[in-house]
């Protein structure tokens, strides 16, 4: 039953400029190698690297170990397949080969640089998953027992809130912001936005306070330098600069008299 | 006579189960096993929040009724239990019908953004299979919003203590210990066949070790990658599954295989535009005229064939997915009425789905995250155009088998050890890895349903199950694991070296392209004996070049073709199970069509479908086996429970056919408000 004429070559060869590095503990091992294969209908960054699996051979000839990268959906939702394509970061199974370089250019390939690096286009994120537990990025159930719905929330908060809540932790937005790298304790924009998601919710809010005291220290709001990078590289066009803006307003205003309230 | 201590062995260490596996089902089962106080060892192939999961669009099923419909969980069951042609087991899909309601109010307190009405309350849409406003939905990535929900709260345990009896704290250990980026090799069994833990490989650093768990639950996802390109995420192997298939647990309707009616045409996935569309009020149709080469937005109404309503006009386009996909193939292979093609001058394979009747702001807010993904991957709008589709290898009705206990109501028995428990003692299964909630079809929007379901069950019947054991996993000899570990790890040994340098070594990509292309082509939509004995003989052929594959990777380190290599291995003692299984049924059923054998067959065929592994290139269908569950011997057969809905004939054609108990409740939706926009 398949449309087969979609895995049909054309004869157009598609050119990777890949960064790859067999370890961190290994930096004599960074080089560039360079990869031709065959072009497909509709083809984006992953056909072009599992075209590479099938027949890793650089272009000077050489068989070489195929390249490694990080990938699920395959549709710009899980977040995983996130690398710097071109100077720009972006998940690699929407950056499709026809907008890129749609006459035959080069393309270049590079794992992001904010995290440690695993293995060529590999990288280990594991820094934005603990930095949700320190914003307390949830809302704080009684139990999954049956204790009826939650609150009543109006179609327009829920059309504010569900864009907020699509951030799938792909690293976009911390890999281009100039305020987060290794020496920094940043939480980074997507946490941010977190705070804001989690203290908009009528349960949430309940412990607003508690969430808004996780970032009023260093790596906290007003670590951000306002690039505005941030919101330029979202791939769910979420409105970063606006919520760390609204964080930055209720932290303020918890600094300014939070302690009328002890 | 059970241990001492649930929460210390004998010799004190903290005792564990283990999930493997972090989507829906298994986040699930990890939240309600730290609830009834158990900790985990959570092991998945990816983090968590990335896990297929993710990839669900339309919603999940609540027979909550806020629309005055009349609807309630007996009918939700009924649509099920004949959406499915009547091959599941019913007490299951009752206590998940009547579950569903406390599901979604669940998720709702957890924060889940679902839509909403007017008055605050939470908005349902239609789905396929039923009349019934029932689905609940975030947008259009509503399986994005319930993943992100359960892994959030499953983070909260991630900090929270391992308490002992007496309510202290023991110091480092904490509820949920994550591993991910980590394979699931192989069960570890003791020396009576009990799982007593597990083997995996971190997929980093390449070592591999043993984890210890009083059980070890299989909450591993779909088998879509054996068929090349499919909705699936390419981590959907199956590979645990069949690895614990052949450690001997029995894999039940391995050949029901949904193929969903509506997906984009790609090289490397075939990504999913849900149901939710026609939910939404899309449109399947072709040109009258099979050459008709105008655009599509210039073909007058009555020169259209909208397929589905003119077929089946008691349900439209909201048929259940294996009939939608078998007209939509029907009209673009045997008729060749596919969209025409003025470049290449043919008929594509191609039907149009289509929304541009609809207001754009009423898409925005309900279909905004699928009608992205056609805009960037199909690079048109479909806001203003017809989207282009074809049918696409979905998921997979067939899994691992596991066992249920009925109650007196001929609901689940709760906390019944028997519920999720494989055949293997000690080892469970949850979610589309297993086979038990969805007959021979599943309808749309019961899948999220059924992976939060089965976890919530689990969960009890995992804790009552370890309270049964006499010996703790983790009192055992450390041979018995060191073991399993040795061999797990000269497997390993062998994928990296077999063939280096060898002529004419194999290269598993292009191996698995063939194993995909072929599998595709011949096991889906329509099957046919003769072409599926050529599928088991290349089956045969592929098991010996297999062993031919070269590894094209030597690295110690992030070594992916090494785990590629091992996954294709699993994928083909799967894709045999598959193939042989629909050679077998000689009947037409749900997602199983025979054109050879059009009619369902109760009397032969309504029955599971039991595949044991005998040895690699051999699978043994058996009526019925024994096996033990927390020390009760218990007697299984292939007899599918049909205790609660009548089997009956399925008609599409009528409204309201699917359930007795709706009859007379709802309006058949009228043609022209089908057509009208909101």
């Amino acid at each position: 039953m398949a449309n087969s004429d979609t895995t049909k070559g054309t004869g157009r060869l598609v050119h990777l400029r890949v960064k790859r590095q067999d370890s961190p503990d290994l930096p004599e091992t960074r080089r560039w190698e360079e990869f031709k294969v065959p072009y497909l209908p509709q083809m984006n960054i992953i056909s072009a690297l599992q075209q590479v699996q099938k027949e890793p051979r650089t272009v000077d000839g050489k068989d070489v170990a195929p390249v490694v990268w990080e990938s699920s959906c395959l549709e710009e939702v899980c977040g995983a397949c996130t690398m710097v394509i071109n100077g720009r970061v972006r998940q690699a199974c929407s950056a499709l080969v026809d907008q890129i370089a749609p006459n035959g250019e080069v393309i270049q390939v590079e794992p992001m640089t904010k995290f440690p690096l695993v293995r060529d286009l590999i990288v280990d994120r594991e820094r934005m998953f603990q930095d949700m537990k320190k914003v307390k990025a949830w809302i704080d159930i009684d139990g999954t027992h049956e204790l009826g719905p939650g609150p009543r929330e109006s179609p327009e908060a829920q059309q504010e809130r569900y864009p907020l809540s699509r951030c799938m932790t792909c690293g976009c937005c911390v890999e281009a912001c100039p305020q987060y790298n290794d020496s920094t304790q940043f939480v980074g924009p997507f946490a941010l936005n977190l705070v804001r998601l989690f203290n908009m919710h009528p349960s949430g809010a309940l412990h607003k306070n508690a969430r808004l005291e996780t970032v009023m220290g260093e790596g906290g709001v007003q670590d951000c330098g306002k690039s505005q990078n941030c919101v330029e590289v979202c791939p769910k066009e979420i409105p970063l600069v606006d919520s760390i803006a609204q964080v930055s307003r209720d932290a303020t205003k918890r600094l300014l008299f939070g302690w009328l309230l002890k | 006579m059970a241990a001492k201590s649930t929460i210390r062995s004998e010799g004190g260490k903290v005792r564990r189960v283990i999930v493997v596996g972090g989507g829906l089902a298994g986040l699930m089962t990890v939240i309600k096993l730290c609830e009834a106080k158990v900790p985990v060892d959570l092991i998945s192939l990816v983090p968590v929040k990335r896990s297929h999961s993710v990839c669900a669009q339309g919603g999940i099923n609540a027979s909550v009724n806020t629309k005055g419909e009349g609807d309630s969980p007996q009918i939700h069951l009924e649509e099920t239990a004949y959406g499915g042609d009547f091959l599941a087991n019913q007490p299951p899909v009752k206590g998940m019908a009547e579950a569903a309601p406390g599901i979604v109010f669940m998720l709702d307190r957890m924060g889940v953004p679902f839509n909403r009405t007017p008055e605050g309350l939470l908005d349902f849409r239609r789905f396929g299979g039923t009349l019934f406003h029932r689905t609940a939905f975030a947008g259009a990535t509503t399986g994005q919003q319930l993943l992100y929900a359960l892994d959030e709260q499953v983070r909260r345990y991630e900090i929270a203590d391992v308490v002992d009896e007496h309510g202290v704290s023991i110091p480092g250990e904490k509820m949920v210990r994550k591993f991910e980026f980590w394979d699931f090799l192989q069960t570890v069994l003791d020396d009576n066949g009990t799982c007593v833990g597990c083997v995996a490989q971190d997929l980093k650093t390449m070592q591999i070790k043993y984890f210890q768990g009083d059980a070890v639950v299989l909450a591993t996802g779909g088998c879509g990658i054996i068929f090349g390109r499919s909705t699936m995420s390419v981590i959907c192997t199956g590979t645990a599954a069949s690895s614990v298939y052949q450690q001997g647990a029995v894999y039940a309707n391995g050949e029901f295989i949904q193929v969903h009616p509506t997906a984009i045409p790609g090289a490397d996935k075939l990504r999913l535009i849900s149901e939710s569309a026609r939910g939404e009020g899309g449109r399947v149709w072709v040109p009258k005229d099979a050459k008709d080469q105008r655009n599509p937005k210039e073909i007058p109404e009555k020169e259209r064939d909208y397929i589905l309503e003119r077929m089946y006009p008691g349900y439209g386009n909201l048929v259940p997915r294996d009939i939608a996909s078998r007209a939509i193939f029907k009209t673009c292979f045997h008729e060749k009425r596919g969209v025409f093609n003025p470049k290449t001058g043919r008929n594509e394979n191609e039907v149009y789905l289509d929304l541009t009747h609809k207001d754009e702001k009423f898409l925005r807010s309900k279909l905004a995250g699928i009608l992205e993904i056609y805009e960037k991957f199909a690079g048109t709008d479909p806001y203003h155009n017809p989207m282009k589709v074809f049918p696409a290898v979905h998921y997979s009705m067939g899994g691992l088998w596991v066992d249920f206990e009925k109650d007196a109501r001929g609901s689940l028995k709760t906390g019944s050890p028997r519920n999720h428990a494989t055949n293997i003692p000690g080892l469970y299964a949850v979610g589309e890895a297993e086979y038990q909630y969805h007959g021979a079809n599943r309808l749309g929007a019961n899948s999220l349903l059924s992976c939060i379901y089965a976890g919530m069950v689990a969960g009890p019947s995992v804790a009552s199950y370890q309270k049964s054991i006499a010996k703790s996993a983790f009192d055992l000899p450390k041979s018995t694991f060191e073991k399993a570990e040795k061999r797990c790890q000269e497997d390993y040994e062998r994928i990296l070296k077999q063939n280096q340098g060898a002529s004419g070594a194999e290269n598993p990509y292009k191996l698995h392209q063939e194993l995909g292309d072929m599998m595709l082509r011949d096991v889906t939509i329509e099957r046919d004996n003769a072409t599926l004995e050529g599928v088991l003989t290349k089956i045969s052929e592929l098991d010996e070049r297999v062993k031919k594959v070269a590894c094209p990777d030597g690295s110690q380190r992030a070594n992916q073709g090494a785990q590629f290599v091992r996954h294709l291995e699993n994928m083909l003692v799967l894709a045999r199970v598959i193939a042989q299984g629909a050679k077998n049924r000689d009947e037409s059923r749900g997602a199983h069509y025979k054109p050879a054998f059009p009619k369902r067959n109760d009397a032969d065929w309504m029955r599971t479908t039991l595949a044991k592994h005998e040895q690699k290139g051999a699978v043994k269908y058996v009526r019925e086996f024994d096996y033990t569950c927390a020390g009760q011997s218990v007697h299984v057969t292939d007899a599918v429970d049909a205790s609660l809905v009548a089997p009956r004939e399925r008609k599409y054609e009528q409204a309201g056919a699917a359930s007795a108990a709706a009859t007379g409740k709802i309006q058949q939706p009228a043609a022209s408000e089908q057509q009208k926009s909101v």
